[in-house]
């Protein structure tokens, strides 16, 4: 069955996009990431043009964070504080992202953009994870093994402007959250992801707080900046797209709560070693569309269009 | 001198007695939900006055143009070892759609003047802009522009598939692709004897997104605001609404 895209302007298969939708749902429902990292290029390996791509993915994070972070308010697990810093930045960084994405659309070189961009970032992040994985498998098998310190205090902790941040138990300068904010800011505009993957690992290692609060306020960030980040791209160039957003959605739902069900019953670090490979076989595909001569060296663009 | 002149109009006024007639299988195409491509028959029948006049063969074209768009075709090169988009080439109009249908190949039925003049051939339907002078080979940027749109069935030419029977019917099937672009689609239908049009006749397909898709389309553009709170309000419905109900399911 065909679903028409009202704003791509094409037809693609729906069980396609319920199977990217709920493929990538199950993957973040056994890992607990938002999977947008994922969803963007495999959107474009079918077909649908990146700009649209990007917007409606990062549509697609907000329904795929918006239950999780309404579950951690209420358990209490976000520290609303560090949360608004990171989500003022954010908003930054999405309003640079979204002019830097507008910018480059006009001088044709979007495509590129957003795929170097998948590159770089999926190579580098299945590169660690597929090293973290391997470590903790070799750990998992030692038990004696040393672990790693979590808070360390470093200089860029104290800068000025400090600001006392209870639910995370740090006192720390609004410098790094707020600059943290921004860089996933700018990553989601750009690359239509809600960016967990870096920012959960910025919260842990450069800012130093404690794992508890650490996914529920991520969560809280990357909903808001990513409702916003949506408002933007339709409003400065109307690539949201409803009907593939739906489509994604539904499968999203469906396979993420496959996902966690699965993840119960299997062997984590093993899978890691899988998510990670997959990861890096996604950047690989798009760092070879990018080096290999294309077999078709032109191509259309209409203005207003994609 | 005279005298030829009145030969000539003997030959050709039995010609200018012909014209054609045509229809369509359906004069509107709905963009819905599961849209997947749709073909139209087009036929009709040439009526003469006289009797059929010898020693010219007829042709008849059809043409189908969806509606006219500016394009900017890019030529990508290798820049540091990776391909980027480096030189462009503005086209001032291409149509989103063309189909030319023929008897025979177009260059043995129609004239080149004839061909200017009513712009037939599908290079002769693209209004290239003044090119810029730093352009290399401008002409390639346009064949890039025809072979892409031909690969993605958007544009075809069709010499031969035009049936015509007995010098009177003719019938044609055009195939619109599921990726054609909303809008009014002139169909043109031209009828020929030695390389020139001796009539023509045109009609329209109305090419519209259903109810749903055109609402969302228009609101995407003339409202973006509030689609973008719906595409949020989706978003939070479905997400939080399906997670609820797995949430009843499992208790």
């Amino acid at each position: 069955m065909q679903v028409y895209l009202p704003i791509a302007e094409t037809s693609v298969n729906a069980f396609t996009l319920l199977g990217v939708g709920g493929g990538v749902g199950l993957l973040s429902g056994m890992f607990g990431v938002g999977g947008g990292f994922l969803i963007t290029p495999l959107l474009f390996f079918i077909g649908v043009p990146p700009a649209v791509a990007v917007a409606t993915g990062v549509n697609q994070v907000v329904a795929s964070s918006i239950s999780g972070v309404l579950a951690h308010l209420k358990r209490k697990t976000v520290d609303l504080r560090m949360g608004m810093v990171l989500l003022a930045g954010g908003l930054i960084g999405s309003v640079i992202g979204i002019w830097f994405f507008n910018l480059m659309q006009r001088l044709g070189q979007i495509d590129l953009i957003v795929q170097l961009s998948y590159v770089i970032f999926l190579g580098v992040i299945g590169a660690l994870m597929f090293q973290e994985s391997l470590r903790a498998l070799l750990r998992a098998r030692d038990p004696n093994a040393r672990r790693r310190k979590l808070h360390v205090h470093i200089w860029i902790h104290n800068l000025p402007l400090k600001m006392k941040f209870r639910a995370s138990g740090l006192y720390i300068s609004v410098f790094p959250p707020l600059l943290v904010g921004v860089g996933v800011g700018i990553l989601a505009a750009v690359m239509g992801v809600g960016g967990g993957f870096i920012l959960v690992p910025a919260m842990i290692y450069l800012l130093g707080m404690p794992t508890k609060v650490v996914i529920g306020t991520s969560l809280f960030q990357v909903t808001f900046v990513a409702a916003f980040t949506t408002m933007a791209h339709a409003i400065t160039n109307q690539s949201v797209d409803v009907m593939l957003a739906i489509f994604l959605i539904l499968g999203g739902v469906i396979g993420a709560q496959l996902g966690t069900r699965l993840g119960l019953r299997l062997r984590a670090e093993q899978l890691r070693i899988l998510l990670a490979v997959l990861v890096l076989a996604v950047s690989g595909k798009i760092a070879f569309d990018l080096l290999w001569t294309p077999s078709e060296l032109y191509s259309i663009s209409i203005p207003g269009r994609f | 001198m005279r005298v030829l002149l009145v030969i000539l109009l003997l030959v050709t006024l039995p010609a200018r007695a012909e014209e054609v007639i045509a229809g369509l299988s359906q004069n509107r195409v709905s963009l819905t939900v599961n849209f997947e491509g749709s073909e139209i028959l087009i036929y009709g029948a040439v009526r003469r006055d006289g009797p059929l006049p010898e020693g010219s063969e007829l042709g008849v074209i059809v043409a189908v143009e969806g509606p006219p768009m500016p394009a900017i075709i890019w030529r990508k090169a290798r820049r540091a070892g990776i391909w980027v988009n480096t030189e462009s080439q503005v086209v001032r109009a291409a149509p989103s759609f063309y189909a030319v249908a023929s008897t025979a190949p177009l260059h043995q039925i129609l004239s080149p003047d004839a061909d200017l003049t009513h712009r037939i051939s599908t290079r002769l339907a693209i209004f290239e802009a003044r090119s810029a002078p730093d352009a290399r080979d401008p002409a390639a940027f346009t064949e890039a522009l025809i072979r892409i749109r031909e690969d993605e069935g958007l544009y075809q030419s069709r010499d031969g598939a035009v049936d015509l029977q007995r010098d009177t019917l003719f019938s044609t099937r055009i195939t619109l692709p599921k990726n054609i672009v909303e809008g009014r689609y002139a169909a043109r239908i031209f009828l020929l004897r030695d390389g020139d049009v001796i009539d023509e006749y045109e009609t329209v397909i109305d090419v519209q997104k259903a109810v749903l898709e055109r609402w969302l389309f228009n609101l995407a553009y003339q409202q973006p605001a509030l689609y973008g709170l719906l595409a949020l309000a989706l978003a939070v419905f479905f997400g939080w609404g399906a997670s609820a109900v797995f949430r009843l399911i499992r208790s």
